[in-house]
C-alpha cells in the first residue's frame, strides 16, 4: 500500500517528469501561454499515459525485446487516435479546443519514458498509478508555468481579465515577452533551479 | 516461448498490426456519421456567429439561412446538394444570404494559411454588398495567446462596419498592430502574431477577390439601374415638395395670427 502512495507522489514532486527529469518539454512550451489549453493538455496526457501503463503492463510479458519501442509507440499511438475519435464523436466542443494537441501526445517524451522504465517491468495496478502520477505531474508544472505567462503576459486567468484597469491606468503594462515560447523555457528552468535549491538530493555531485 | 526469435518478433508485429488496423477501421466508421454530423452543425454555428447570432439552438436558427452557388456572370443560383463544411474547393463558390432583423446579409466563406496550418472564416456583409456585418475566424493550430486570439472578439467585431472594396479592389485589410492609417477599411493585427495576422489578410484579398463579379454587381445596381435613380429623383422631389408645403403652412399661419393682432388692436383703439 504505501509502495503505490509512493509510486503516485514521487512523480508529483522528487521525481517530477518535467523539472526533475526534463522531459515533454517541447509540449510544454506550446501549450502554456494559455491556462486552459495547459490544463486540458495535462489532463489528456494523464488519461492517455494511465492507460497506455496499464495496456503495456498487461503485454509486458510477451512483447519481443527487439522491437518493444515500436509495440509501445502503436499502443500511445493508436490510444490517441481512439480518444480523438471518440472526441469528435461526443465532445466536439472539447476536440476542437484540443485541436492538435492530443496528436502532440504521441511524441511526448514522457509517454515513452514510462512505458519503457515503469510499465514494461511492473504489474497493472503499479502501472495504473504510476501513470496517474506522472501525468498530474506533468499537468502540475505545466498550470505552474501556464499561470504566470498568462497573469503577466496578458493580465488575464482563463479568459477573464485579473489585472484591474487602475493599474493599467498607473502605467502597468503586460509583459508581450511572457507569451513566446523562450519565456516557458525560462520559468521551467527557474522552477528546476527552486527544486533543486531547495532538495540538496537532487543536486549533482 | 522464446520470444526473442525472429519468427515470434515477425508474428507479433503482424498480429498486433492487425488488430490496431481492425480496432481503429471499426472505430472510425462507426463514429464517421455522428462525427460529420458534428462538423456540419459546427460550420453552420459559424456562419451564424458571422451573423452576430450566437445563441439559440443551431438547426432552428438555421432555417433561416439559404446557400446559394455564386455564377460566372454574378448571379446566384440556389444550392440544393449536401450542405458543405469545406470550402478550400474554389470550382464552386458559394454564398449564404439571411435575413438579419429584416435586413438581407451576405456571408462569404474565406480560406487561407497562418503560421502552423490552415486558416478559415466567414465574412458577413450588408445588403449593400460593400460593408462588413460580421466575421468569424477560426484555426487548427496557431499559437495559443498569439495566433490563436483571431478568434476573440475584439479582433473580429473590429472589421464591423468596414468598406470591403473599392473600385473594383478589396480595400478590406489587417495591418501590422498600431499602424492603421485609413481606419474605414483596415484593422489592427495581433502583436506576437504577425504571421496569422498577415495569412487572415492574405486570405481575405485572396477570396473576396473571387467574388468580385458578386460584389461589384451591388455598384451596378446603384448606378446604371435607371429606375434606381428616377426613384432616387422622384423620392427628393418629393421631399423638396412637402418642405415647400410645410414653409407655405408657417407662413399663411404667422400671417393668420398677425392680422388676428391687428385687427385686436384696431378694435381696441376704436373702442378708445
Amino acid at each position: 500500500m504505501s509502495n503505490l502512495k509512493e509510486t503516485f507522489l514521487t512523480p508529483l514532486g522528487l521525481n517530477n517528469p518535467v523539472a526533475v527529469q526534463v522531459l515533454g518539454i517541447c509540449s510544454a512550451l506550446a501549450v502554456t501561454a494559455q491556462l486552459e489549453p495547459a490544463i486540458v493538455m495535462g489532463l489528456s496526457v494523464t488519461i492517455i499515459l494511465a492507460l497506455a501503463n496499464v495496456v503495456i503492463s498487461l503485454l509486458r510479458n510477451t512483447i519481443p525485446n527487439r522491437i518493444r519501442i515500436i509495440v509501445q509507440l502503436v499502443v500511445v499511438a493508436t490510444l490517441v487516435t481512439i480518444v480523438s475519435e471518440v472526441l469528435k464523436a461526443f465532445a466536439y466542443d472539447v476536440s476542437v479546443a484540443l485541436s492538435v494537441y492530443v496528436g502532440l501526445i504521441i511524441t511526448n517524451c514522457i509517454l515513452m519514458g514510462r512505458l519503457e522504465a515503469f510499465a514494461m517491468a511492473n504489474g497493472p495496478v503499479d502501472s495504473l498509478v504510476d501513470g496517474i502520477g506522472n501525468g498530474l505531474g506533468y499537468a502540475i508544472i505545466l498550470v505552474i508555468v501556464a499561470f504566470i505567462r498568462e497573469l503577466f503576459g496578458a493580465g488575464t486567468l482563463f479568459g477573464y481579465q485579473v489585472i484591474p484597469d487602475c493599474l493599467y491606468e498607473a502605467g502597468y503594462m503586460n509583459c508581450g515577452l511572457m507569451l513566446m515560447p523562450p519565456m516557458a523555457l525560462i520559468i521551467l528552468g527557474c522552477i528546476i533551479w527552486a527544486m533543486r535549491a531547495k532538495n540538496p538530493e537532487l543536486q549533482e555531485k | 516461448m522464446n520470444t526473442n526469435s525472429n519468427a515470434y518478433t515477425i508474428g507479433y508485429a503482424s498480429i498486433m498490426v492487425i488488430i490496431v488496423a481492425f480496432l481503429l477501421a471499426f472505430i472510425s466508421s462507426s463514429l464517421k456519421e455522428k462525427q460529420t454530423e458534428n462538423v456540419k452543425l459546427d460550420t453552420k454555428k459559424q456562419i451564424l456567429s458571422a451573423l452576430n447570432i450566437k445563441d439559440g439552438d443551431v438547426a432552428a436558427n438555421w432555417e433561416n439561412v439559404s446557400d446559394f452557388i455564386l455564377n460566372a456572370d454574378g448571379t446566384l443560383s440556389a444550392y440544393d446538394g449536401d450542405f458543405r463544411t469545406n470550402y478550400s474547393d474554389t470550382t464552386e463558390l458559394h454564398v449564404f444570404e439571411s435575413n438579419v432583423n429584416g435586413e438581407k446579409k451576405y456571408v462569404f466563406p474565406v480560406r487561407g494559411a497562418g503560421l502552423w496550418g490552415p486558416i478559415w472564416g466567414y465574412v458577413a456583409l450588408n445588403a449593400d454588398k460593400n460593408t462588413v456585418y460580421g466575421t468569424y475566424f477560426g484555426h487548427e493550430g496557431e499559437t495559443p495567446g498569439l495566433g490563436a486570439e483571431i478568434t476573440k472578439p475584439f479582433f473580429t467585431e473590429q472589421f464591423v462596419d468596414k468598406t470591403v472594396s473599392r473600385d473594383g479592389n478589396i480595400v478590406l485589410s489587417v495591418v501590422k498592430n498600431g499602424k492603421v492609417s485609413d481606419s474605414s477599411c483596415e484593422v489592427d493585427g495581433i502583436s506576437g502574431g504577425t504571421i496569422t495576422s498577415k495569412g487572415v489578410d492574405e486570405m481575405l484579398k485572396s477570396c473576396l477577390k473571387r467574388y468580385s463579379a458578386f460584389l461589384s454587381s451591388a455598384a451596378a445596381d446603384a448606378t446604371s439601374g435607371a429606375t434606381k435613380v428616377e426613384n432616387a429623383a422622384q423620392d427628393s422631389a418629393a421631399a423638396k415638395m412637402a418642405a415647400v408645403d410645410s414653409t407655405v403652412c408657417a407662413l399663411k399661419d404667422t400671417l393668420v395670427a398677425k392680422a388676428d393682432s391687428i385687427v385686436k388692436e384696431v378694435k381696441d383703439e376704436l373702442k378708445k
